[in-house]
């Protein structure tokens, strides 16, 4: 039996569309080249849930931004069990005579209907963000912006896109596609081929690869990198609010950022490179974000630093294309999503399930939708009396596999059970490693769990996937 | 909440050493929680000789060495051992929350030891650039992994740093077989016994780079070579000195952190450098009836330093105590 929808790439815009369209009577198959979900572009960026402001009115990216931010807080967050903390942001400047340019963030975030703006003055910051050095002046303050996790709430959207009826398949690389003389494609993935009548493309860095191989070559993506740089959780405090210098032509600047696990971070760079495939950071890029972080908060220190990492936005032109391809009918584009992709996709996800119906998917609400996921439990997010009543219930959340991060081997279990195959993916969902130590006490725990649980041999699990085997030989 | 007279954090050989010295001082009730299924701490992977030469007069394995002390804690009906249990909070008044499986406990201390011992930098604190790939271990896990599980991290590999566990994973990975291309040092000099550097690198062929830096890991799955450099006195790059070695594992070995967050969370005055307590005198903190000892007070280079002084943070909580 064909497919109604076949989603190529699930990142956060495939996840969302997947999540979206598992509301209706639909066979949707989501289809990933990687050995898990979220291991493109929306596992590294800032977590940031944008509030819509420094876009123009005129964009789509703006509109979508500012309604993916409402969806989340409003829905979302709630309903799929997600830790998105709304911190609110600042946008500061160093001279008084920058306060027009606030004003004008602040009248374009108004005409896109952000909500609650306010310029802020110097005795201000003094008593809300103390650790702001004497040069910042003043600041807009953005209350609807926050934080969550990237990769979680890409987990949540597919968990809950799957218990809805959602095919999802990994390690399947989408290398041909085929059109169907009456409609609809055949579509050539993980040495198998499926065939569907709508194709909907969120292939993130490839998403013009495969708009190509559909019949509609219509644009090219072309990476920007950003570097960021986590700081140790001794520093969650530095920082109540996101903060933001005013942002140039092609960056919101570099920022610092709270994230919602407590790390706090500083960054991203932003530069055009020619590699989708090159997630390396350089020793210039850490200065130019040591120099914009320390610019903002002179106490900022290069020792605080425990770990960093690159991610590339896949930039076409200045805004998101998200539309039917009517060279080749049954196609729908969600491509070129740069940042804001993360706050947006939720929706992204009803704009693109909204251009399905117009060309001709008919959706058809479900008598049973799932809207609620239960939340994971995890130690680092609860009180310590909430930590006895887990231990009481199952003894294995007692049994602390990573000491940095306080994660017990229950929760690594559970990563497992959940759908983790890799020592990232269990990092992501867990983070188990993702501490000081880097893993260095517990990394032998976690892959001993995750042979018992896939039952695979050592040699055989992974960092993220095929290639990134951790140990070569195993001797006894 | 129940009371304990002493409770020590950490069975390695400092929190050991500390505990059996408390009892021959006087003290008549110990608990002593580790985190790890077994006590030993960081010496059960440490398989190589050289313990122990100063205080049995003899060379020991490291399980071997700590395995003398494990017989005399655990004959000890006074000193209870409790495994697998981690603690999670210290407060100044001598409050310890623990989690072990199926409890989370508390108990009011009168005296509290802690012999939390080191974790390893990494890479990304000396933050070398390049790609993330898998095969870029710090040296005590690559250590833990080969001595402990019998799992070989790699085939080719290049060691960062020339401290004693660099070196000794050095030759421990060529006992294995594995082709060690390198060990690159940014010092002038090795930080490690000389001892090591003669039987760990000259007696296999490795050559050991001083004055030179990792400037990039290249590889997007897995390791597939490193840049290196040298640099000059002041650690700037020396231009064209560049060159490759291609490999598929990098072990970290660029020193030791002491683990006092603990410490820190109860309150006591830190030396924010070396995260150690900041006190003039050996195994004390500014906190009444809280000492440190072993690799948690400073990073010991030879195991018989952190039994030696250990002792006398055992005599010193007795002291506390009253007992002597
Ligand atoms: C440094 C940085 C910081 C950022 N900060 C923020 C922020 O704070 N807030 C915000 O809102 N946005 C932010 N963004 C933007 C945001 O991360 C992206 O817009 C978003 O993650 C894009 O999601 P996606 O699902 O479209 O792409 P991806 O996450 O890359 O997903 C595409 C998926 O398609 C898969 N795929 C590709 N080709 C194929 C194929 N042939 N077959 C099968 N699968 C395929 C990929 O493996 C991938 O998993 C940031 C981006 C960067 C780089
Ligand atoms: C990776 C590594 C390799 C080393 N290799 C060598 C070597 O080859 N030769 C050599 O001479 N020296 C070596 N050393 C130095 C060696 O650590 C010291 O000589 C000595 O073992 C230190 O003893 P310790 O008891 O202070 O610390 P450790 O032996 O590290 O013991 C500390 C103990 O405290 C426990 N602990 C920590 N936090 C908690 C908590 N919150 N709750 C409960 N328990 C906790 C730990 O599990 C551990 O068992 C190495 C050190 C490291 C870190």
């Amino acid at each position: 039996m064909p497919h109604d929808v076949i989603i190529v790439g699930a990142g956060i815009t495939g996840a969302a569309i997947a999540r979206e369209l598992s509301r209706y009577k639909l066979k949707v198959l989501l289809l990933e080249k990687e050995a898990e979900p979220a291991f493109g572009v929306s596992k590294s960026n800032s977590g940031i849930i944008h509030a819509g402001t420094q876009n123009p009115p005129s964009s789509l990216k703006g509109w979508l931004c500012v309604e993916g931010n409402r969806l989340l807080r409003e829905e979302l967050a709630a309903d799929l069990g997600l830790n998105f903390v709304q911190c609110g942001q600042l946008i500061v400047i160093f001279d008084e005579a920058d306060l027009p340019e606030l004003e004008a963030i602040k009248a374009e975030g108004t005409a896109l209907g952000v909500k609650g703006m306010a310029l802020v003055d110097r005795a201000w910051l003094d008593a809300n963000e103390p650790n702001l050095g004497p040069g910042v002046k003043a600041a807009l303050l953005v209350p609807s912006a926050g934080i969550i996790s990237p990769y979680r709430y890409v987990y949540a959207l597919v968990e809950n896109a799957v218990k809805n009826g959602v095919e999802l398949k990994t390690s399947s690389k989408v290398i041909g596609v085929n059109r169907i003389e009456k409609g609809g494609f055949y579509v050539e993935a993980g040495g198998q081929v499926y065939t569907t009548k709508f194709l909907v493309n969120a292939a993130g860095l490839h998403a013009d690869e495969i708009s190509g191989l559909a019949g509609a070559p219509s644009f090219k993506i072309t990476p920007r990198k950003g570097e960021e740089y986590l700081l140790d959780r001794k520093r969650e405090h530095i920082a109540n609010r996101i903060i933001f210098p005013l942002p140039t032509k092609t960056s919101k600047g570099i920022l610092i950022i709270k994230t919602s696990d407590g790390n706090p971070m500083i960054g991203p760079t932003a530069h055009d490179a020619d590699d989708k495939a090159d997630l390396s950071t350089t020793d210039a890029g850490l200065q130019e974000v040591l120099d914009g972080a320390r610019r903002m908060m002179p106490s900022i220190s290069k020792s605080d630093i425990i770990a960093y990492f690159a991610g590339l936005r896949p930039v076409s032109g200045k805004d998101f294309i998200i539309r039917h391809e009517d060279a080749a009918p049954g196609l729908v584009n969600a491509a070129g999503i740069q940042s804001p992709g993360l706050t947006s996709a939720p929706a992204i996800a009803v704009m693109v399930a909204d251009l399905l119906r117009k060309h001709g998917l008919p959706l058809e609400p479900k008598e049973q939708f799932h809207r609620l996921r239960p939340r994971p439990a995890h130690l680092f997010q609860v009180p310590l009396e909430e930590t006895r009543r887990l231990i009481e219930k199952n003894p294995a959340y007692g049994d602390i596999v990573c000491r940095c991060e306080l994660v017990s081997a229950q929760e690594v279990r559970d990563a497992v059970k959940r759908g983790a195959v890799t020592l990232d993916g269990v990092k992501f969902r867990t983070r188990a490693q993702a501490g000081r130590c880097h893993g260095g006490f517990c990394t032998t725990r976690i892959l001993k769990i995750m042979q018992e649980e896939l039952g695979f041999p050592v040699t055989a699990l992974t960092k993220r996937g095929p290639g990134s085997e951790l140990i070569k030989e195993e001797r006894k | 909440m129940k009371e304990r007279e002493l409770v020590i954090v950490g069975g390695g050989p400092a929190g050991m050493a500390a505990a059996l010295a408390a009892r021959a001082a006087g003290v008549e009730d110990v608990l002593l929680l580790e985190r790890d299924q077994h006590l030993g701490g960081i010496l059960n992977q440490c398989i190589h000789p050289g313990f122990g030469l100063h205080h049995f007069k003899e060379e020991l394995t490291g399980p071997e060495y700590a395995d003398r002390f494990v017989r005399l804690v655990k004959e000890d009906p006074a000193i209870e051992v409790s495994l697998r249990s981690f603690v999670v909070k210290l407060t100044g008044d001598r409050q310890l929350s623990f989690l072990r499986p199926g409890a989370l406990e508390e108990v009011k201390a009168r005296a509290v030891i802690l012999a939390t011992g080191c974790r390893e930098r990494t890479r990304e604190m000396i933050a070398i650039p390049g790609s993330r790939p898998a095969g870029v271990y710090p040296a005590g896990l690559a250590q833990k992994m080969v001595n402990m599980e019998g799992w070989i991290p790699g085939k080719e590999a290049v060691i960062v740093g020339s401290g004693d566990i660099g070196l000794i994973m050095a030759r421990r990975m060529a006992l294995e077989g594995v082709s060690v291309k390198a060990v690159v040092e940014i010092q002038k000099t090795s930080r490690g016994l000389v001892r090591n550097v003669v039987q760990c690198l000259e007696d296999y062929g490795i050559p050991l780079y001083f004055q030179h830096r990792i400037s990039r890991i290249h590889g997007r799955d897995r390791v597939e070579k490193v840049d290196v450099v040298r640099v000059d006195d002041e650690f700037r790059d020396i231009p064209g000195s560049g060159f490759e070695i291609s490999c598929d594992t990098v072990l970290v070995s660029v020193g030791l952190i002491p683990e006092n967050e603990l410490l820190e969370m109860a309150g006591a005055e830190m030396d924010k450098k070396t995260n150690t307590p900041a006190s003039a005198e050996v195994n004390q903190t500014s906190l009444p009836g809280i000492f440190a000892c072993g690799n948690a007070f400073k990073v010991y280079d030879l195991a018989d330093s952190v039994t030696r002084d250990s002792e006398l943070a055992g005599r010193a909580a007795a002291k506390y105590l009253g007992r002597l």
